[in-house]
């Protein structure tokens, strides 16, 4: 935390107005006070010129992404697309009253839902509402089905009679108000979703009956806590041994942690699936050993998630450990000890203490990578090893429920950047040292 | 283990006990990595370890999943593809990164912490957010199913890991050298390459082959933007897992610890070549 104070501390006095190298009072005449100025500023536009073109490709190529999925969970304009003539008239129908539109605008309507049938695209409305409305499918749908042979000229004057003789379900209020709602080309409905919430017919915030999301996301969390703890309890006596040892010992034994480090996401989760497999590495040997008369379902569970997450991330809590304890002088346990503390009070009161910025700093990388881990759960995890990642990616690819999916990733990212912003003021990223 | 004379019993036991727990963590990161070795040499269609293999019957065992890789087209058009992607991405995130780098390393530089935290995002964001974002925005500029979109997605990746060794590189440069070079009358390109460059290369050449790495290894935001020819190795082993599991898996993961090896020798040669320049050796 210091030292990213310090070094933020002295750019701002170097980076400020004041010339740096020259004292306050240096006698200058204005003249040449302005010169110095003016060669500061040119020094500042060159260095600015060095990091222009990186800031403007990670503006595009990265920013610009992120800023578009933010925008897409609360922009929705399909509902406002398909009907826009019909959310006109709406405008001025008042939704919490206890009649429906005048038959005016259910005409309209009605031309409007016979040119979508004509180029099959009812049943897209059909299910945008169904979401808010559930059974609004099939009305609207076989409301579309009769109205597309008949006359468009008739529709246009006659078509609310039409549409009321062939399903009396449009007499009543709830259907109209949910297409002027979700006619909104603004919504928060994704968000609500994401955190199980819905809006009830009064329009007042209400929890869903059933609790998908919010679960996710606890259950994300407390997997990452756990890999979390796991990697802290798993590193610490390797990282204290690591750092211990004499130099070229530590050297070598490196080697073991970093070929991991190293070595691709996917080759160490195919390892994993070779080991766990019912018929795989460990089940024979348990079976070998008649340790176990069946093989035991391992993979495909919250287990093998978080064992293969826990070996897969073990490096980003080894390396800021060991770091941190290779500067640790020891002479401050020997002198504990020589003054009587005995072995393990001092341990945990002297020692341990002074590994804490390691710790933190790895527990924070470690948090922040696993809870939005996608490829690992959703090749190891079967369906009681998901995480959050993997809904997104199900309603980004399966699902097609795009504003959903940028939903769940916006609350995440906030996240994300919460916890980014914890480790900033901890650790500092400019302090981030890899290898 | 040798002991000083007045460690107590407790104490001896203490250390074993220490360096037995040490090895068996060792253990625990290196044997899912060594037990797929074995494997792959496996006469039979399995992932798994046959009776022939451990009486060590040399017909348990065979080449015949590595020839699988070379006789299909699946697997060397993903080895091209990775290759190519990856190195167009690293050129593009060395150049990017290591300019950034010396101009963020200048203590004029303006707003340099916030800068510094928008460059490094790229690493922090979860992989499957930037994947759907640049699959929303890439989309609309044509981009996804495109080499150019992949290599510049790869490329936004790779850069902070550029910015951060590069950084590292830099953090004993003596800026009077540059001065210097320049007050004497060379141009900014001479000193570039002839000042600056020879004291910081090791870093960004670590730089980029994390940025080679990232790339190498990124499935995510491939299984979002890629169309069927640009399958990279780690796709092809993606759908591989979710598919039809076979040994083949396993000799290109081999492949793959083998290039991870000669990487982290590569590292450690240059993270040793740059403390020599730092303390002065060479």
């Amino acid at each position: 935390m210091h030292r990213a104070e310090l070094s933020a501390a002295s750019t701002g006095a170097s980076g400020g107005g004041a010339t740096p190298g020259l004292p306050p009072h240096s006698g200058l005449s204005a003249a040449e006070k302005s010169q110095s100025r003016r060669v500061m500023r040119r020094r500042k536009l060159l260095t600015l010129a060095f990091v222009a073109p990186l800031i403007i490709f990670v503006l595009i190529a990265f920013v610009a992404p992120i800023g578009t999925m933010l925008y897409r969970s609360v922009y929705h304009p399909t509902v406002a697309q398909l009907i826009p003539e019909t959310l006109a008239v709406l405008a001025d129908w008042d939704e919490t009253g206890e009649a429906r539109p005048s038959d005016s605008a259910l005409n309209i309507f009605t031309v409007e839902l016979q040119l979508l049938a004509d180029d099959r695209r009812s049943g897209k409305l059909a299910e945008e509402i169904n979401r808010s409305l559930p059974g609004s499918s099939s009305l609207i749908k076989s409301s579309a089905r009769k109205i597309k042979p008949l006359d468009p000229e008739m529709l246009s004057r006659d078509g609310a009679s039409k549409l009321l003789a062939m399903q009396p379900q449009w007499q009543q209020v709830e259907i109209w108000r949910e297409m002027k709602l979700a006619g909104a080309l603004f919504t928060n409905d994704f968000y609500l979703t994401a955190l199980d919430l819905m809006h009830n017919t009064q329009g007042d915030i209400v929890a869903r009956d059933t609790q998908i999301y919010v679960k996710l996301y606890m259950k994300s969390l407390w997997i990452a806590l756990l890999i979390t703890l796991l990697t802290g309890i798993i590193s610490y006596p390797l990282a204290y041994y690591l750092a211990t040892a004499p130099t070229r010992t530590a050297n070598t034994l490196m080697v073991f942690v970093l070929l991991p480090f190293w070595t691709s996401l996917l080759v160490r989760t195919t390892s994993w699936i070779a080991l766990l497999q019912t018929n795989g590495v460990v089940n024979s040997f348990l079976q070998s050993i008649h340790a176990i008369g069946e093989p035991l379902e391992l993979l495909y569970t919250q287990f093998s998630t978080v064992i293969a997450m826990t070996h897969i991330l073990l490096p980003f809590m080894i390396l800021p450990l060991y770091s941190v304890m290779k500067g640790i002088d020891p002479s401050y346990l020997r002198a504990a000890l020589s003054l009587g503390a005995k072995p393990i009070p001092a341990f945990i009161r002297i020692y341990m203490p002074m590994t804490v910025p390691g710790l933190s700093a790895g527990a924070l990388l470690v948090f922040i990578i696993s809870i939005g881990y996608y490829i690992t759960p959703a090749l190891v995890g079967g369906t009681d090893g998901q995480m959050i990642s993997n809904i997104i990616a199900f309603h980004m690819q399966s699902s097609n429920n795009w504003e959903l999916a940028a939903a769940l990733g916006s609350l995440l990212l906030g996240l994300i950047l919460l916890l980014y912003w914890i480790y900033d003021r901890l650790v500092g990223v400019s302090n981030i040292k890899l290898g | 283990m040798q002991f000083p004379k007045y460690f107590t019993f407790w104490q001896k036991v203490g250390m074993h006990s220490l360096r037995l727990t040490a090895w068996a963590v060792l253990a625990f990161l290196m044997i899912p990595i060594l037990v797929i070795v074995p494997l792959s040499f496996n006469a039979e269609p399995y992932f798994t370890f046959t009776a022939g293999m451990l009486s060590l019957d040399s017909d348990a065992y065979s080449l015949k999943w590595y020839a699988e890789i070379i006789n299909d087209d699946k697997w060397m058009l993903a080895i091209k593809n990775s290759f190519f992607i990856g190195l167009c991405a690293t050129a593009i995130a060395t150049v990017l990164g290591t300019l950034a780098a010396i101009g963020l390393s200048n203590p004029v530089m303006p707003f340099q912490r916030l800068i510094m935290a928008m460059l490094l995002s790229p690493m922090i964001v979860p992989l499957i957010i930037t994947a759907a974002g640049m699959y929303f925005f890439y989309t609309q500029l044509g981009l996804s199913g495109s080499y150019l979109g992949i290599i510049i997605a790869h490329a936004a990746l790779g850069t902070p890991f550029v910015i951060i060794t590069v950084n590292a590189a830099l953090s004993g440069f003596d800026y009077s050298l540059m001065r210097a070079s320049l007050g004497l009358g060379a141009t900014p390109g001479y000193t570039f390459f002839n000042v600056i460059m020879p004291l910081i290369r090791p870093g960004v050449i670590s730089g980029a082959l994390f940025a080679f790495v990232t790339s190498f290894d990124e499935v995510v935001v491939i299984l979002f933007l890629a169309g069927p020819e640009q399958r990279t190795i780690p796709r092809q082993m993606f759908s591989g897992l979710r598919e039809q599991i076979n040994p083949t898996i396993l000799a290109v993961a081999v492949l793959l610890v083998v290039l991870s090896a000669l990487m982290l020798l590569t590292i450690e040669y240059l993270r040793a070549r740059a403390e020599k320049i730092r303390t002065g050796e060479i």
